[in-house]
């Protein structure tokens, strides 16, 4: 049990160190603060022209979907790294349980995905005049959590199948355009075709997404706790997923020798 | 002269095989545009937009992808330098701002992949009917907006060099430059103080080129003005590309990651 809890905060964080270079720390400002401000201002002027939604509706969304950049990109990582490294042979040559192996390296990566949507969001209320009411702020941080949580079930998803595909951050980069269209980032769920609504409700950040500006419009715990259950139960859907994919994927590996296949 | 052209003609060609090599990263380079076309054009149709604004919003995100394929220019000395080529080239009696320059054409030429497919989806996924209303000025629009966003990528290349994490320079500037640009939102709808930022970039005049052609204004000015920026930005990167090889060569640090 406790070489398990040494595996999952240890291991987790260590991986997570070596994910970003920390000789370089400044990577982490263009990749986490500029792009995201960058993306809600983007949109909130297109609605601003277009004459559809305001600013708010914007600045959530876009803000809450940027959590999913370091969920999906470190977890996808995870694997292509350690691959690019030559030590992915040996990390899944080690007698360490692969589900604190793997659910150790996500632990941070929820945290960063929640850190980056609250600065995106705090910069771009500032930056776009937007007013949140201080009432709302307390679900508003849990939804950004829970939306964290839920990005990083399906990164978990898409590192089982970096495990087989090379390019793991082009699949990283075609999940998040994904969600940029159907998570109802940008675009109301209800304007959307019915075959993209049915595959929206599918997706994380969907629910997350409504419960955040539900509760930046100061909604009751009510509604914005039942939707936010649903994402919730959408991540850890994902994660155990891509927790029983990576064991197949694992095994397939050993037994075709693609493990270190480039 | 014609030995320079016979150079850039083959360096262009062999680099975009090599980008080429991957079908996974084509493809993105094909869709990534596309989910912001779609999202953009989503939100247009939703605010109930005329024709001619859903058809400047197309060719805007058309444009996009063509300099998405470019931000890849950050970490193409990077690129290079890992490949163990970069010594080969600064090392060889062509100028180093000469080898740059078709490997910049080769990524916008890729950009043209997406360019294709946005005004494809436009038209069939979102039944936007773009009628070109002068054809040989939009093609010199394309010809001059590619060259002058190949260019504006060789600066980057040559500025970012020294920077390990080069790529994240790269990819911070996709998005600024969209926004800056007036590639989805018009340059007039930004705040004043930005526009002067704007007016110093060749895709602004680019995009607007391309828009004026379709729909038959006259697009010299804008041409004039993008060709003009391309060629500051060839001036400026060559002086700095010169200076970077010189120092490289002087503290030894060309091969240093």
């Amino acid at each position: 049990m406790i070489a398990a809890l040494r595996v999952l905060l240890i291991g987790g964080m260590t991986s997570y160190r070596a994910l970003f270079n920390w000789l370089t720390p400044w990577i982490l400002i263009p990749t986490f603060f500029v792009t995201p401000l960058v993306q809600i201002l983007l949109f909130a002027y297109v609605g601003r022209v277009a004459r559809v939604g305001d600013d708010t509706y914007y600045l959530i969304g876009n803000a809450v979907q940027y959590a999913a950049i370091p969920c999906l990109f470190a977890m996808g990582r995870t694997i292509s790294g350690e691959r690019r490294q030559g030590t992915l042979g040996i990390l899944l040559a080690s007698p360490a349980p692969r589900v604190p192996l793997f659910l150790g390296r996500a632990l941070p990566v929820i945290v960063n995905g929640a850190v980056v949507c609250a600065v995106a969001l705090g910069l771009g209320a500032l930056l776009l005049g937007v007013r949140i009411p201080l009432d709302g702020l307390p679900l508003l941080a849990v939804a950004i959590v829970v939306c964290a949580f839920s990005c990083t079930g399906l990164g978990l998803l898409t590192a089982a199948v970096a495990l087989r595909v090379r390019e793991a951050s082009v699949l990283s980069n075609l999940v998040f355009g994904v969600l940029l269209i159907f998570a109802g980032v940008n675009v109301p769920i209800a304007s959307l075709p019915g075959w993209m609504s049915a595959v929206s409700g599918w997706l994380p950040l969907t629910h997350g997404i409504d419960a955040a500006r539900r509760a930046a419009a100061g909604a009751s715990a009510g509604p914005v706790g039942e939707l936010l259950v649903q994402e919730a139960a959408l991540g850890a859907g994902y994660a155990l997923a891509g927790l029983a994919l990576l064991a197949w994927l694992e095994r397939e590996s050993r037994r075709m020798a693609t493990l270190e296949v480039m | 002269m014609s030995g320079t052209l016979r150079f850039l003609a083959v360096a262009w060609w062999l680099h975009l095989k090599s980008r080429s090599r991957s079908a996974f990263d084509g493809l993105l380079s094909v869709v990534w545009p596309l989910f912001f076309a779609t999202a953009v054009l989503l939100m247009y149709r939703a605010g109930n937009a005329g024709d001619a604004t859903l058809v400047a919003a197309v060719v805007g995100a058309a444009a996009m992808g063509v300099w998405s394929a470019t931000t890849l220019a950050s970490s193409s000395i990077e690129e290079e330098r890992a490949q163990g080529t970069l010594e080969l080239q600064v090392g060889a009696p062509r100028s180093f701002t000469i080898q740059l320059i078709p490997i910049m054409l080769s990524m916008t030429t890729v950009g043209l992949y997406s360019l294709v497919a946005v005004f494809l989806w436009g038209r069939f996924v979102f039944g936007i009917e773009i009628v070109v209303a002068s054809v040989p000025a939009f093609l010199v629009a394309i010809a001059v907006t590619v060259f002058s966003i190949a260019m504006l990528g060789f600066l980057l290349a040559v500025s970012a060099v020294r920077y390990r994490a080069a790529w994240a320079l790269g990819a911070a500037l996709e998005l600024p430059i969209w926004l800056l640009c007036g590639f989805l939102v018009p340059v007039s709808a930004l705040p004043g103080w930005v526009q002067p930022l704007s007016w110093l970039l060749a895709p602004t005049w680019g995009v607007s080129a391309l828009r004026a052609a379709v729909a038959g204004h006259t697009a010299v000015d804008d041409l004039l003005r993008c060709l003009g920026l391309g060629v500051a930005y060839i001036l400026i990167g060559a002086v700095q590309s010169h200076r970077l090889v010189r120092s490289a060569r002087r503290h030894a640090t060309l091969a240093l990651t």
